[in-house]
C-alpha cells in the first residue's frame, strides 16, 4: 500500500508538489498522469526517500518515510526516471550488488536472480557491462533491479519511456502480471499506457492533484462520450436532420475526410436514433463507431483550465 | 552493516575494474621512489631508517589522495545512480562509510606495494622495523584523514574536478598552516595561545611525529577525530541536499 498525506515539496519559491494526497491499495496500478513538469517525479523521489518532503508525509506498506525510512525503502522496488546503474558492471555484478545490498540470504538471491533473469529475458546479457547496453535492455535490467527482492509495493517513473512498440508491449505485460497483489505506481505522460495498463489514474499539473478516478470514468467527462460517428457518402444533406434530432447537442464534419460525429446532450444515448434516421435516409455508411470518450481530451481540459497559472 | 559492506565492495570492485587504479599504483609508487630518493636524500644521509621516505607523505597525498576521493559522490551524483543508492536499503552514515572504507583499503594496498623500499633499507643496514611499521600505520591514517577531506568535498559537488581542486586547497592549507614561515609570518598578528593553536590543527605538525615513527596518542586523535569530523560534514551535507 501506499499512502500520501499532504506531500508537499518546495524548490526555493517554486512548489514542486502541493499537498498531495493519494492512497493505491494492492491489487491496483495507480497511474500519475500530468504534462512534464509537473511535479511526477518529484513526489515519487519523495516517497522513495531520494527527497526529503517539505511538509506532509508518505506510508509505503504502513511504514512512514520520515520515522522508518530502511523498513519503507525495503518495502519498495523503484526504477528511477531513466533507469541509472552502474555503467561500468556487467548485469550480473549488478544484480548481485542489489541483492546484497538489500540483505537477501544466498538461497533467495539466487531463486530470484533466475526468476527475474528470465522475466526480463536478459540472460544474453548478463556478461556484459551495462554501459554497452542499449536503452531498451538498461530499462530491462532497471526494472530488474527493482522488482528483485519481489517487494509489495513498485513505483515506476516513466518505466516505457524511449522504448520501441515491441519493448513497450513486453514491459507492460510484465506489469500486468505483477499487479495482482501488489500495489503498483507508475508515472507517465502517454495516454495509451493509462488505457492498457492502469486501473485508476491520478492526474496531476502543477503540483496539485486534479483528478482521481478510473480511466472509464475520466472518458466519461469527455465531451466524445456516446458521441457516434460515421462516414458516409452524401453526408452533407443528412447534418440538417441530425441536428434536429432532441437528444443531439451538436454535429461536426471533419472538413478533410468528411467524417461526422454527432455528439448528444449529457446522458442522452443516440446511437440508435442515428442509425434509425441513417436507414431511413438511405445513406450508405462505410464505417460507423459508438465512441467512449477521448482521454487526450478529458487530459487536456483537466490541465490547462485557466485557473491554473502559467507553468505546465 | 549489510549495506555497509554491498557499498564498500562495489566500490573496491569499481576501483580495480577501471585502468584509473593501476595508473594511480604506478604514479604513486614512482612518485613514492624517486622523492625518497632524490628529494629525501635517503643514501646521502647514511642513515637506516624511512624518514625520508614518510617525511615525503603529507606531500604525496596531496595530489593522489584527492584523485582517489574525488568520484566517491560527485560521480554518483553526475550519472543519477545517487538515485538509486539513496532508495535503496542503506543509511548514508553506511553508505559513507562503505565508500569511505573501501578508498582507504586501496591506499592501503598502494602503500603495502612500497615494500621494496623496506626491503632496500633492511639490505643496507640494520633498521628498527618496529619504528617503520608505526611509520606505515601513522601514515596510512594520515591517508584517511585527507581521504575524509576528499569524501567530504565530492559530497558537496557535482564536478569531479571541483572536488580534486577544493580537497588539494583544503589539506594545502592545513598543512601550510603548521609550517614555521607561515606561523612566524603570524606572530605579530595573532596572539600566541591562538598561533599555538593553528599550529595544531595543521596535519604537518602530527605527520613530523609520525615520520619518526613515534605513534603519538595526540596524534593519532587529531587524525581518528580528522576522520570522523569531515566524514560527518560529508554526510550532513548529503542530508541538506534532500532537504534543500
Amino acid at each position: 500500500m501506499i499512502q500520501t498525506e499532504l506531500l508537499t515539496r518546495c524548490y526555493g519559491l517554486l512548489t514542486a508538489v502541493d499537498a498531495l494526497s493519494l492512497r493505491a491499495e494492492p491489487g491496483q496500478v495507480l497511474g500519475l498522469l500530468g504534462p512534464n513538469g509537473a511535479g511526477k517525479s518529484t513526489a515519487m523521489r519523495m516517497i522513495a526517500g531520494f527527497l526529503a518532503p517539505t511538509s506532509g508525509t508518505a506510508l509505503v506498506c504502513g511504514h512512514d518515510i520520515r520515522k522508518e525510512p530502511l523498513k519503507a525503502k525495503r518495502a519498495l522496488g523503484y526504477l528511477p526516471e531513466g533507469a541509472p546503474s552502474y555503467d561500468e558492471m556487467t548485469v550480473r555484478e549488478f544484480l548481485e550488488f542489489i541483492a546484497r545490498i538489500r540483505g537477501l540470504g544466498a538461497d533467495v538471491a539466487h531463486r530470484r536472480f533466475d526468476e527475474v533473469i528470465a522475466r526480463l529475458q536478459l540472460e544474453e546479457v548478463l556478461e556484459q557491462s551495462i554501459g554497452t547496453l542499449s536503452k531498451g535492455l538498461r530499462r530491462r535490467v532497471g526494472l530488474a533491479q527493482a522488482i528483485l527482492h519481489d517487494p509489495p509495493v513498485l513505483m515506476l517513473d516513466e518505466p516505457t519511456d524511449g522504448l520501441d512498440p515491441n519493448q513497450k508491449q513486453a514491459v507492460r505485460s510484465l506489469i500486468d502480471a505483477m499487479a495482482r497483489e501488489r500495489t503498483i505506481l507508475i508515472s507517465t505522460h502517454l495516454l495509451e499506457e493509462v488505457h492498457a495498463l492502469c486501473n485508476r489514474v491520478a492526474i496531476i499539473a502543477n503540483g496539485r492533484l486534479l483528478a482521481d478516478a478510473t480511466p472509464a470514468e475520466l472518458e466519461q467527462r469527455s465531451r466524445y462520450h456516446g458521441a457516434v460517428s460515421f462516414s458516409a457518402a452524401g453526408s452533407d444533406v443528412s447534418r440538417q436532420m441530425l441536428e434536429r434530432l432532441p437528444q443531439v447537442a451538436a454535429v461536426e464534419v471533419d472538413p478533410l475526410d468528411g467524417r461526422v460525429t454527432v455528439f448528444p446532450r449529457p446522458g442522452q444515448p443516440i446511437l440508435d436514433e442515428v442509425l434509425a434516421l441513417l436507414r431511413t435516409q438511405g445513406l450508405e455508411v462505410s464505417e460507423i463507431q459508438l465512441e467512449r470518450g477521448r482521454l487526450d481530451e478529458v487530459f487536456r481540459q483537466i490541465t490547462t483550465s485557466p485557473n491554473l497559472g502559467g507553468r505546465a | 552493516m549489510n549495506g555497509m559492506l554491498a557499498v564498500l565492495r562495489r566500490e573496491l570492485y569499481s576501483y580495480f575494474i577501471t585502468p584509473v587504479a593501476y595508473v594511480f599504483l604506478v604514479i604513486f609508487l614512482v612518485l613514492a621512489g624517486v622523492l625518497t630518493f632524490y628529494a629525501g636524500g635517503f643514501y646521502e644521509r647514511q642513515l637506516a631508517d624511512l624518514q625520508p621516505f614518510f617525511d615525503m607523505h603529507p606531500w604525496l597525498y596531496l595530489v593522489l589522495v584527492p584523485a582517489v576521493a574525488m568520484p566517491m559522490w560527485a560521480e554518483e551524483s553526475k550519472s543519477g545512480t545517487l538515485e538509486l543508492l539513496l532508495t535503496l536499503p542503506v543509511s548514508l552514515t553506511q553508505a559513507m562509510l562503505g565508500k569511505f572504507l573501501a578508498a582507504w583499503l586501496f591506499i592501503g594496498v598502494a602503500l603495502v606495494l612500497t615494500f621494496p623500499i623496506w626491503i632496500t633499507v633492511n639490505y643496507l643496514g640494520n633498521p628498527d622495523n618496529g619504528v617503520i611499521l608505526a611509520g606505515y600505520l601513522g601514515s596510512w591514517l594520515m591517508a584517511g584523514a585527507y581521504l575524509a577531506i576528499g569524501a567530504c568535498m565530492s559530497a558537496a559537488t557535482r564536478s569531479q574536478i571541483i572536488a580534486f581542486v577544493m580537497t588539494a586547497a583544503v589539506c594545502f592549507l592545513l598543512l601550510l598552516a603548521g609550517q614555521p614561515q607561515v606561523l612566524d609570518f603570524f606572530q605579530e598578528a595573532i596572539s600566541p595561545r591562538w598561533l599555538n593553536a593553528i599550529g595544531h590543527l595543521s596535519i604537518s605538525r602530527h605527520a613530523d611525529a609520525i615520520a619518526r615513527g613515534v605513534l603519538d596518542l595526540r596524534d593519532l586523535l587529531y587524525f581518528v577525530a580528522s576522520i570522523v569530523g569531515w566524514l560527518t560534514a560529508g554526510v550532513l551535507l548529503l542530508d541538506w541536499k534532500r532537504i534543500r
